[in-house]
C-alpha cells in the first residue's frame, strides 16, 4: 500500500552494516557491509575493528539501499536506527548517522531495541505479527524467550540465557572441532553428515527445579571439549560430524522445548524465531515439528532476515510510524545495555514535559 | 561561502559556522563522555544561533584527529552523513592544526608544538615552524620520548610538565578556529584532508594464543 509508512533503518550493533529501506511490511532495500573478514583470524568480534569498519561502510550502505529501493531520500517518513544493545562503539556510529540524516532531511528519528527488531523483522515476510506472539532470538549476542503483546511498546522477557549465548557456543565448539569462525555455519553443515543421537550430551538447565525458561550453554560447551580431548588424548581419531550433529541437537533440543513450553504455558498460538541461529537448518526442522505437534503457528524468517541487518530496524520503525509513536530527540544515546523491555528511545522532552505535567 | 564546522576529537564537542570572512557563531561543551549525545543538538544550536539555515550550507569542515577513537568517529560519520544529505563536499581538517591555527590568533610566535591527550600515558602531537606550517607529525608517543619545541600548547602538553615545561592554552580544539583554517586554506586555494579518521594506532586486538584444553594436563 502506498500510504504506508517509507522507513530507512541502520543497524551498527556488532560487525555488519546494515541499512533496510521498508513500506509498512514490505522490503524495498536490504544492503548490508559485513566486516566478518576482518575478525575471523581474531576467533571472535574485535569492537574497534567493527567500529572503524562501520565509519568506512556508513554512508555507501545507505547510498545502496537508497539505490536498490529506487527512492530519494527526502521521499522517507523517518529514520530508525539501533540504540542498543550493542558494541557501544559499534552503536554509536549507527546512531549518529542516523540522526544526522534525520536532521539535514527534517525527518522523525527512532532509536530502536536491537532485540525487538529482530522480532518485528518477520513482518516482512509474513505479514503483521499476531498479537500477542512469542519469540525465541537466538545469536551469537542473545539467547532470550521474549512475549511481545505489541511490538512497538511491549515486549516481556520470560527467560535468558545465564551464561553464553547459543551462537557463542556453536564459535567455540567449532574452534574445538578446528572448524574455523563463525561457527554456526560450518557445524550445521558438518553436522548433517553425522548421527545427531551418537554422543548423549547434557541439556542445560533442564531438571525439575531449573528456571523453567532460562538456557544455559556453558556447561555443553565445555562436556564437548572433555568428549573431544579425552578421544585425542587417547589418541582415537574424533568423528567431527558426529560430535556436531549431537552437540547441535542439545542446543536444539533445549532451545525448542522451552519455546514450546512457554506458547503453551502463556497461551501463544505463534512462535517466530529470530537470530543468526535461527539459520540452523535443525533448529527450523525441530522447531518446525514440535510447534505442529502442539499446534501452534511457527514464523522464521528467511536465514538472511535472521542475521542482523538494516531492514529489521526499518521494518520497527516503519511500524512505529504506523502506529504514531513518539520519536526520539536529537540527544539520543547508544546505550550498549538497553533493557529489552525499552522498545525504543523516546523524546526526553516529550517525557518530562508529560511528567511535569503529572505532577502540577 | 557558509562552512559548517565541528570537531569531536578533543574532550570538547565544538561546533561553528563561518561566511568565509569571520566566524558567525560558536559552541563549546567540554565533555569528553558524550560526544554522540551533544553533537548534533550542537550544531543546530550553532545555526539557530547565525540565523542560517541549513540548506544555505556550502561545505562542512570537520576535525580528522588525531583522537580518541569512540568520540572521533561521531564528528567524521556525522559530518560524512551531513555532507551526503544535504549535497555539500566535507573536508577534513587535521584537529592539531586547528589548535594551532587557534594558539597563533590567540598570540603564540615562534615555532611550538601542539599535543592533545592520547590516553594510555601518551600524547597526540605535531610541531608547527614560526610561520605556522606544520613540520612534524602528528603522530602519537609516549611524552618521555619526545623532544618538542620550547613553547607548547594543549591539553596533552599541559598533562606532561616534564616534557612541555613551558605548556599554556588553548587546551582544545575549537571549531571556530577549525573553520577559520578551514577557510583560510580554502581561499588561498589549497587542499585540506579527506574526511577519513588519523588513528595513528591500530586496533587492539589480539589472536587467541591456541586452543586452550579444559582437561587437566
Ligand atoms: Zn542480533
Amino acid at each position: 500500500m502506498a500510504d504506508e509508512p517509507l522507513v530507512l533503518g541502520i543497524e551498527t550493533s556488532c560487525d555488519e552494516t546494515g541499512v533496510g529501506i521498508v513500506r509498512g511490511t514490505t522490503l524495498l532495500a536490504d544492503a548490508v557491509a559485513s566486516s566478518v573478514n576482518d575478525h575471523a583470524r581474531f576467533g571472535g568480534v574485535v569492537p574497534e575493528i567493527a567500529s572503524r569498519a562501520h565509519l568506512e561502510a556508513m554512508v555507501p550502505t545507505i547510498r545502496r539501499a537508497l539505490d536498490t529501493a529506487g527512492i530519494k531520500a527526502s521521499d522517507l517518513d523517518g529514520i530508525a536506527v539501533t540504540a542498543g544493545p550493542g558494541l557501544a562503539g559499534a552503536l554509536l556510529v549507527g546512531v549518529s548517522a542516523a540522526k544526522a540524516y534525520a536532521w539535514a532531511l527534517d525527518k522523525p528519528l527512532y532509536g530502536v531495541n536491537h532485540l525487538a527488531s529482530h522480532i518485528c523483522v518477520d513482518q516482512l515476510e509474513h505479514g503483521r505479527l499476531p498479537q500477542p506472539t512469542m519469540a525465541l532470538l537466538v545469536s551469537g549476542g542473545h539467547s532470550s524467550l521474549l512475549l511481545s503483546a505489541d511490538i512497538t511498546t511491549d515486549v516481556r522477557p520470560l527467560g535468558a540465557t545465564i551464561d553464553d549465548a547459543a551462537g557463542e557456543a556453536f564459535d567455540k565448539v567449532a574452534r574445538v572441532l578446528g572448524l574455523g569462525f563463525p561457527g554456526g555455519p560450518v557445524v550445521d553443515r558438518k553436522a548433517r553428515e553425522g548421527d545427531p543421537r551418537a554422543i548423549a550430551f547434557p541439556r542445560g538447565l533442564s531438571g525439575p527445579k531449573d528456571p523453567e525458561y532460562d538456557f544455559s550453554f556453558s556447561g555443553l560447551k565445555t562436556a564437548v571439549a572433555r568428549w573431544v580431548e579425552a578421544r585425542r588424548r587417547a589418541g582415537e581419531s574424533v568423528p567431527i560430524a558426529d560430535v556436531a550433529a549431537s552437540f547441535q541437537e542439545a542446543v536444539t533440543d533445549v532451545l525448542t522445548r522451552k519455546a514450546v513450553k512457554a506458547c503453551k504455558a502463556n497461551g501463544v498460538d505463534h512462535l517466530m524465531i529470530g537470530g543468526g541461529v535461527a539459520a540452523n537448518s535443525r533448529l527450523r526442522e525441530m522447531a518446525q515439528q514440535r510447534c505442529d505437534k502442539a499446534g501452534i503457528v511457527l514464523r522464521v524468517p528467511r536465514p538472511g532476515l535472521c542475521t542482523d541487518n538494516g531492514a529489521m530496524v526499518a521494518a520497527l520503525g516503519a511500524e512505529m510510524v504506523w502506529r504514531d509513536r513518539a520519536p526520539s530527540a536529537f540527544d539520543l544515546s547508544a546505550d550498549s545495555s538497553l533493557p529489552v523491555t525499552e522498545v525504543s528511545v523516546p523524546h526526553t522532552d516529550l517525557h518530562s514535559a508529560a511528567h511535569r505535567a503529572l505532577q502540577s | 561561502m557558509l562552512l559548517l564546522a565541528f570537531d569531536t576529537a578533543t574532550p570538547a564537542v565544538t561546533a561553528a559556522v563561518h561566511d568565509g570572512t569571520a566566524v558567525l557563531a560558536e559552541t563549546f561543551q567540554v565533555d569528553a563522555r558524550r560526544h554522540g549525545e551533544l553533537l548534533l543538538p550542537a550544531v543546530e544550536e550553532v545555526l539557530r544561533t547565525a540565523g542560517v539555515d541549513k540548506h544555505r550550507l556550502t561545505a562542512i569542515a570537520v576535525g580528522v584527529g588525531p583522537g580518541p577513537y569512540t568520540g572521533l568517529r561521531v564528528g567524521l560519520v556525522t559530518a560524512a552523513a551531513l555532507g551526503d544529505a544535504l549535497g555539500v563536499p566535507v573536508h577534513g581538517v587535521c584537529t592539531l592544526d586547528a589548535i594551532a591555527h587557534q594558539a597563533r590568533a590567540e598570540g603564540l610566535t615562534g615555532p611550538f608544538t601542539v599535543a592533545t591527550d592520547a590516553r594510555r600515558k601518551e600524547v597526540y602531537w605535531a610541531s608547527y615552524d614560526d610561520s605556522g606550517i606544520r613540520v612534524q607529525g602528528p603522530a602519537v608517543d609516549r611524552p618521555a620520548e619526545l623532544a618538542p619545541e620550547a613553547r607548547s600548547v594543549g591539553a596533552g602538553a599541559l598533562l606532561y610538565p616534564d616534557t612541555f615545561p613551558h605548556a599554556q592554552g588553548p587546551e582544545h580544539v575549537s571549531a571556530g578556529a577549525l573553520a577559520d583554517f578551514a577557510a583560510t586554506e580554502l581561499a588561498a586555494g589549497r587542499e585540506l584532508l579527506p574526511n577519513v579518521p588519523l588513528y595513528l594506532r591500530r586496533p587492539d586486538a589480539q589472536v587467541p594464543a591456541g586452543y586452550k584444553a579444559v582437561l587437566p594436563a
